[in-house]
């Protein structure tokens, strides 16, 4: 729909000053677009596309446990996210949490989390954060947890109503001077789960570390992401969701279109504006409007996602 | 107390310490230094000082001044911290000569090199 690219871009710059209060992106065959905010939550109960149209929702990096300026209790904002998720006027029918669930990997951190997140009441997906694989053993006390079934240090896939859901892991076996890494052998791994799908097959893809190189300075990529994205590339359809940079940034680069999530925790400053990507200390009274979650909203026969990111505020 | 005995006492106190320098003397000639030691503190993401140069024996310690958690991996299985919090330490003696390559295993970025030589 090229003549209404203009007029999108105009909706999408509208939604981006929505700050503080939420955000709304829609993609449609890679080209990014924007409807309402009333439009994308009314989609999925519209008769016609109500068989197949469902939402999921995101939560990425709760780092329960972390107590530290500018947030004395992380596991106090997780139970805010949770009961918005539990507020939403349409219910997701599942959530996945990008990983950093813990801040060091301890028992109490991973108990706490999966108690709060029971009180969604939803089946939840995980892939591991770097901070979820610090116990001695490099990630097993998370697996047995969070990842049974899952392959190698925690990937696998699944299908929902027609889409095709990826979960990676990029925080293991990193390499020095590195970024995040996928490995060989999850490659490997990928290039058979994708092949003999049908390319109008949406793709979700997630994972902790962004699957595209936000800013190398402070290892905010996956040196070996381009590997994945060749074998994304043949698909109508695909949406990668990334947590680790505790904001929100997105991109879209041929059919594919990246998306990062906020925290539940703290915020962390935009690239290369501080000294280091350390917790953004922000004044109290502006945390929760630094802290999100995402609901991620398809609509059967529009091959797009939308995805609206509201603020802990909100 | 009379005058000679504050000398007698004096002269004794000379004795004592002479023999008590003697017997450092003594110490310092079998050639045992005093253990070297040598810090690196991390901070905003980086260690610090990225190369150190020690000497044999030294004790190197790394002390996570960041309010995210660090850890300090040898690149060639020498030595591992486990997760250093806030204000943790990790030390490490170098008995070889040799060169040390480390990184952050959460944030490989974070690189550094201790460098051991007599």
């Amino acid at each position: 729909m090229p003549e209404t690219i203009e007029d999108d871009r105009r909706d999408f710059l509208k939604c981006m000053a929505w700050a503080g209060t939420g955000a709304l992106f829609a993609f449609a065959g890679g080209v990014p677009s924007s409807l309402g905010l009333d439009a994308a939550i009314a989609a999925p109960v519209r008769p016609k596309a109500a068989a197949a149209s469902f939402s999921f929702l995101q939560l990425s990096d709760s780092h329960i446990g972390f107590n530290k300026p500018p947030n004395a209790d992380a596991r106090a904002t997780f139970r805010e996210a949770i009961a918005k998720v539990k507020a939403l006027p349409v219910q997701p029918d599942f959530i996945i949490h990008t990983g950093d669930v813990s801040q060091l990997s301890r028992d109490d951190e991973f108990d706490d989390a999966d108690q709060m997140l029971k009180e969604a009441g939803l089946p939840v997906f995980f892939v591991p954060g770097e901070h979820d694989m610090l116990d001695p053993d490099g990630g097993k006390a998370f697996l047995q947890r969070f990842g049974k079934g899952s392959k190698g240090a925690g990937w696998y896939s699944f299908d929902h109503k027609g889409v095709h859901f990826v979960a990676l892991v990029n925080v293991a076996d990193l390499k020095p001077g590195g970024m995040g890494n996928l490995g060989a052998e999850q490659l490997k791994w990928l290039a058979a789960d994708l092949a003999g799908r049908h390319a109008s097959t949406p793709i979700v893809v997630f994972a902790h570390i962004p699957l595209w190189t936000v800013y190398a300075d402070w290892g905010w990529g996956t040196d070996d992401a381009a590997v994945a994205l060749k074998l994304l590339a043949r698909f109508g359809s695909v949406t990668v969701l990334n947590g680790h940079i505790h904001q929100i940034t997105q991109k879209v680069e041929g059919r594919i279109a990246f998306h990062t999530a906020r925290s539940t925790a703290f915020p962390q400053p935009a690239p290369g504006t501080a000294p280091s990507p350390g917790p953004l200390k922000v004044p109290a009274e502006q945390l929760h409007g630094m802290l999100g979650i995402t609901d991620a909203i398809f609509v059967r026969g529009r091959e797009r996602i939308a995805l609206i990111d509201s603020t802990l505020s909100a | 107390m009379t005058k000679a005995f504050k000398i007698l006492t004096f002269q004794a106190s000379v004795l004592l310490a002479g023999v008590l320098m003697m017997s450092v003397a003594a110490d310092m000639a079998k050639a045992v230094p005093a253990p070297a030691a040598a810090a690196v503190t991390i901070g905003n993401f980086t260690f610090k000082a990225p190369v150190v140069t020690v000497r044999p024996g030294t004790t190197v310690t790394w002390t996570n001044g960041d309010d995210i958690p660090h850890t300090v991996v040898s690149k060639d299985g020498v030595f591992k911290s486990k997760v250093l919090d806030t204000g943790d330490r990790f030390s490490f003696t170098f008995a070889k000569a040799g060169q040390f390559g480390y990184f952050c295993s959460l944030h490989p970025h974070m690189t550094g090199t201790i460098i051991v030589k007599a």
